[in-house]
């Protein structure tokens, strides 16, 4: 009765289009928009900034990135995570051999740099289909783990590989501190989502999944499988490199290659299973989930009787647990928690009614 | 140029390796229509149990039987977890589930045994023997030896033995099968079990090799290139793949690795395949998808 | 001059065939067809199963390539086409298995088939700035025209996966209708369908002919339909060209009535 749809009509075609045709929903969103930018800073403590709402986005931002590729455009990846630690390196060599280049325009390079390694690890994807596209990927992850160790340059000849963050300043403002890393990493977060949802709407959008779902019906009706393709990996790939860059900056405070292997791809990649593949909450419900699942875990663990299970058996326990639950969720909820939340929603429509 | 025969000979060794490796998922691909990612993590997982009852003083050949029944209870079990819910999926969630149960199947076999590295004692010295000129590592010769034995006993069984008839059916068209009266879970736990067997032998030589370690289940990884290469549902396209991969990778690495820097073995294999797949997109022997529109 | 042969000479053919082979590793599809297509005709496909009917409109459409013969759409020469182009020449088509985006609405397919119709580019629809503005509004109302042409209203936010079979292949219409083809290539339109669904279906494609001008080639099974809607009918059968005329003319062919028709007992 409260999140009822009755009396709201749309009269134009742009109405009809809104993402969120509700009311309701546009109160929620903008009172959700509040509580993050404002409310939270000031309620929020360091630790929760640090060691959860950072992470918890830029894993989304990584989880929209991957989406878009996988999710949406059909091309299977497991090279994530190197596409992020192009994005990462690339934005500190921009800061540190171009003097005077603003935090975001470096990040934006260092997205850039990503988009172009992910379209030439993508460019496969014209001549191989499905499953088998999954060894470019791989190749890519493999390959840019060894460069990015193996020549030095791009690490500025730190002799272990790892560099630590350049500052993190906005137009004079310092944004070190735990809430300036959070409101830095809130706003791109927020700024590329807002881009993907437009992406995924539009033209290109259902391109994409035309060519997921049948790419030799989507040539016949004359869309251009090359460019689709390939916009697709030059895309994820920037978002990923974003994501990458403020992994290593806003969250990490460092930038080392291991950070960025084939574990962190995996990562990636269950984020958005359990989220939902080709959907844009899916990556926050899945980040939040990967985020917050350790932290129940162990809180449960505490619950009993102390030393039956010890920190390294937890990390077992965890590593079997989050696989049982792949598997749970690929049988019973293959379009992850964003369906759940979805019906979930329809139920809120009609409730107190049943259907 | 003896140097060079002695690298490629001892590439072509580990290549055998390799292709035993792969069999397992070609194995498991014929007849499930499944790349099993978690084979690294079962093969581990059998490898890790052999060891640590080596350890505790139970006789070779008695772990080696405890260990295979394992494995086979082990595929049981993933059948029917999680094959037959998920039966008529799309390949990618077939694969994303085996992704997951490589998670499963890694954590609880460190929980079992505990995350250290074994040394594994097989009693085949390694000496290098001295061939023709070359020096040849003895335990690769013995590795390559065993792994011929297995496929030619393989081949035995898929292309001699009704059992090997069912098998092909099965991996050919399952509901065909099903109408010919063939029992599925009986081949497909069969079908495991062998691969299983397999997958046991193969960690025994690597584990040898390497020590049983974590690192056995990237190992496994690489059976992703040598199926490209040798076309995922052939197990000759498996061994050529696996001979290929092998020695290509031990000359890049004896020869490019000087010039561009260590450690090329990582990736080598990958773009090797990317290559492969660009040139033959079905592999060497792998069939080719006909879409019918 | 008769004046049906004045008109003869005025009559354009749309689509040329001239001598098409096509074959598969040896195994031929179709061997020296010939026909034409008159512009705003209805031309129907007929022959037994694997007669190569298939295999004939997936040539056109360039999705395979002939080995021999030619091909001409307007005019032009069309010979190693890729699908891409072919549509942006004119040519849509619908497929015998359905081939929809089974993940999106109805809408959203229907709006896929105006794809070659857009002119902004991708940067401009992220950032809504532009050309991608009012071109939205534009492009619905297109899909919008071509949905209630075939009365899909009540279904245009439904996931197309869950129609039932008769509706996804209206979509299918729909999807290439959209695309303001000036060919329309329909395989098998009516497989599958009762007698009211083939009814209403055969109502639409005559729709889309004579109000919409677009001209048809379609490969269908029911004889009755195919006698009752078509212009000109091309009859194959194992590959080769065994009837090609109007309905009349071939329904009394001894040889098309031997291979396919059939006798009366």
């Amino acid at each position: 009765m409260f999140y009822q749809e009755a009396g709201q009509f749309s009269t134009r075609y742009a109405q009809d289009r809104r993402v969120f045709r509700l009311r309701q929903d546009r109160y929620g969103l903008v009172a959700l928009l509040l509580l993050a930018f404002v409310g939270v800073p000031y309620l929020g403590n360091d630790y929760w900034f640090s060691a959860i709402l950072i992470p918890f986005l830029v894993l989304s931002l990584a989880g929209l990135g991957l989406n878009l590729l996988t999710g949406y455009a059909g091309q299977l990846s497991l090279g994530s995570a190197a596409f992020m630690a192009v994005g990462a390196f690339a934005t500190y060599n921009v800061e540190l051999r171009v003097p005077g280049s603003p935090l975001l325009l470096s990040m934006a390079l260092g997205g850039g740099v990503a988009a172009l390694v992910a379209v030439l690890f993508g460019l496969p994807s014209l001549r191989i289909k499905g499953f088998y596209l999954l060894v470019s990927t791989l190749a890519a992850q493999f390959f840019v783990t060894w460069a990015l160790t193996r020549f030095s340059w791009f690490s500025n000849n730190s002799a272990s590989g790892v560099i630590s963050a350049p500052r993190l300043e906005i137009l004079g403002v310092d944004l070190s501190s735990p809430v300036g890393r959070y409101l830095l990493t809130l706003g791109v977060v927020v700024t590329l989502f807002w881009l993907g949802k437009n992406l995924v709407r539009s033209e290109l959008g259902r391109n994409w999944m035309a060519v997921r779902d049948r790419d030799t019906a989507a040539a016949v009706m004359g869309i251009a499988l090359l460019k689709t393709k390939l916009l697709a990996f030059a895309i994820s790939g920037f978002f990923l490199g974003v994501a990458g860059a403020l992994w290593a900056f806003t969250y990490l405070g460092t930038v080392e290659p291991h950070g960025f292997d084939l574990n962190r791809s995996f990562q990636i990649l269950f984020i958005i299973i359990i989220g939902g593949l080709g959907s844009i909450l899916g990556n926050f419900l899945g980040a939040a989930f990967m985020v917050l699942f350790p932290v129940l875990l162990s809180n449960l663990v505490a619950l009993l009787p102390a030393g039956l299970i010890d920190a390294g058996q937890m990390e077992n326990l965890q590593k079997m647990a989050f696989g049982a639950l792949i598997i749970v969720f690929l049988v019973k909820e293959p379009e992850g928690l964003a369906r759940l939340w979805k019906t979930f929603r329809e139920q809120a429509r009609v409730w107190p009614l049943r259907y | 140029m003896e140097f060079f025969f002695e690298v490629l000979i001892g590439g072509l060794l580990a290549g055998v390796m390799y292709a035993l490796v792969a069999i397992g998922f070609v194995l498991i691909y014929k007849a499930s229509g499944v790349f099993n990612f978690a084979q690294g993590a079962m093969v581990l997982f059998s490898a890790l149990t052999f060891v640590s009852l080596l350890e505790r003083g139970v006789p070779f050949w008695l772990a080696f039987g405890i260990s295979l029944t394992a494995m086979v209870l082990l595929a049981v079990a993933v059948e029917r977890v999680v094959l037959r819910p998920l039966v008529n999926r799309p390949p990618i969630t077939l694969f994303m589930a085996t992704l997951g149960l490589s998670y499963v199947i890694e954590g609880f076999a460190q929980a079992l045994w505990g995350a250290q590295v074994h040394g594994l004692e097989l009693g085949i010295s390694d000496e290098p023997l001295e061939l023709g000129g070359m020096l040849l590592s003895q335990f690769d010769i013995f590795a390559a030896v065993t792994a011929a034995v297995l496929v030619l006993a393989l081949s035995l069984l898929f292309n001699k033995t009704r059992i090997g008839l069912s098998l092909r059916a099965v991996a050919d068209d399952p509901l065909a099968a099903l109408a010919v009266g063939i029992r599925l879970q009986r081949v497909w736990v069969l079908v495991w079990a062998v691969a299983g067997f397999v997958g046991l032998v193969a960690g025994l030589l690597w584990g040898a090799r390497l020590g049983v370690q974590f690192s056995l289940s990237l190992v496994v990884l690489k059976a992703l290139p040598v199926l490209i290469i040798g076309g995922f549902t052939s197990i000759s396209g498996a061994i050529v793949g696996g001979l290929i991969i092998g020695a290509s990778e031990k000359l890049a690495e004896v020869y490019l690795g000087p010039v561009i820097g260590g450690g090329i073995e990582n990736w080598f294999p990958y773009v090797l395949a990317l290559l492969f797949l660009l040139v033959r997109p079905a592999g060497l022997f792998g069939e080719r998808a006909i879409e019918r529109v | 001059m008769t004046q049906t042969q004045a008109k003869a000479t005025q009559v354009e053919h749309l689509l040329e065939l001239e001598n098409i082979g096509v074959s598969f590793k040896g195994v031929n599809a179709v061997t020296d067809i010939s026909f034409a297509v008159v512009t705003g005709e209805i031309c129907a496909l007929i022959g037994p199963n694997g007669a190569g009917k298939s295999s004939l409109l997936n040539v056109i459409n360039g999705v395979y390539q002939a080995q021999e013969g030619r091909i001409r759409f307007a005019g032009q020469e069309h010979r190693r086409m890729r699908p891409h182009d072919v549509a942006v020449r004119g040519i849509a088509r619908t497929f015998q298995n359905i081939a929809l985006f089974k993940g999106m609405s109805v809408l959203d397919n229907v709006l896929t088939g105006r794809t070659l119709k857009r002119r902004s580019n991708w940067i401009e629809q992220a950032l809504r700035i532009g050309r991608a503005a009012g071109e939205d509004d534009r492009q619905r109302e297109a899909a919008e025209r071509v949905i209630e042409f075939l009365h899909l209203q009540p279904w245009r936010d439904t996931l197309v996966g869950k129609l039932p079979y008769g509706l996804q292949k209206r979509v299918e219409l729909a999807r290439a209708l959209a695309a303001e083809p000036r060919l329309l290539l329909l395989d098998e339109p009516m497989a599958g369908m009762n007698a009211d669904e083939k009814q209403q279906m055969s109502r639409f494609i005559v729709d889309i002919n004579r109000e919409l001008g677009t001209t048809v080639v379609l490969i269908e099974h029911d004889i009755g339909v195919v006698m009752g809607i078509s212009d000109h009918v091309v009859v194959l059968d194992y590959g080769r060209k065994i009837g090609d005329g109007p309905p009349d003319e071939v329904r009394q062919s001894p040889e098309v009535i031997a291979a396919y028709l059939g006798t009366r007992h």
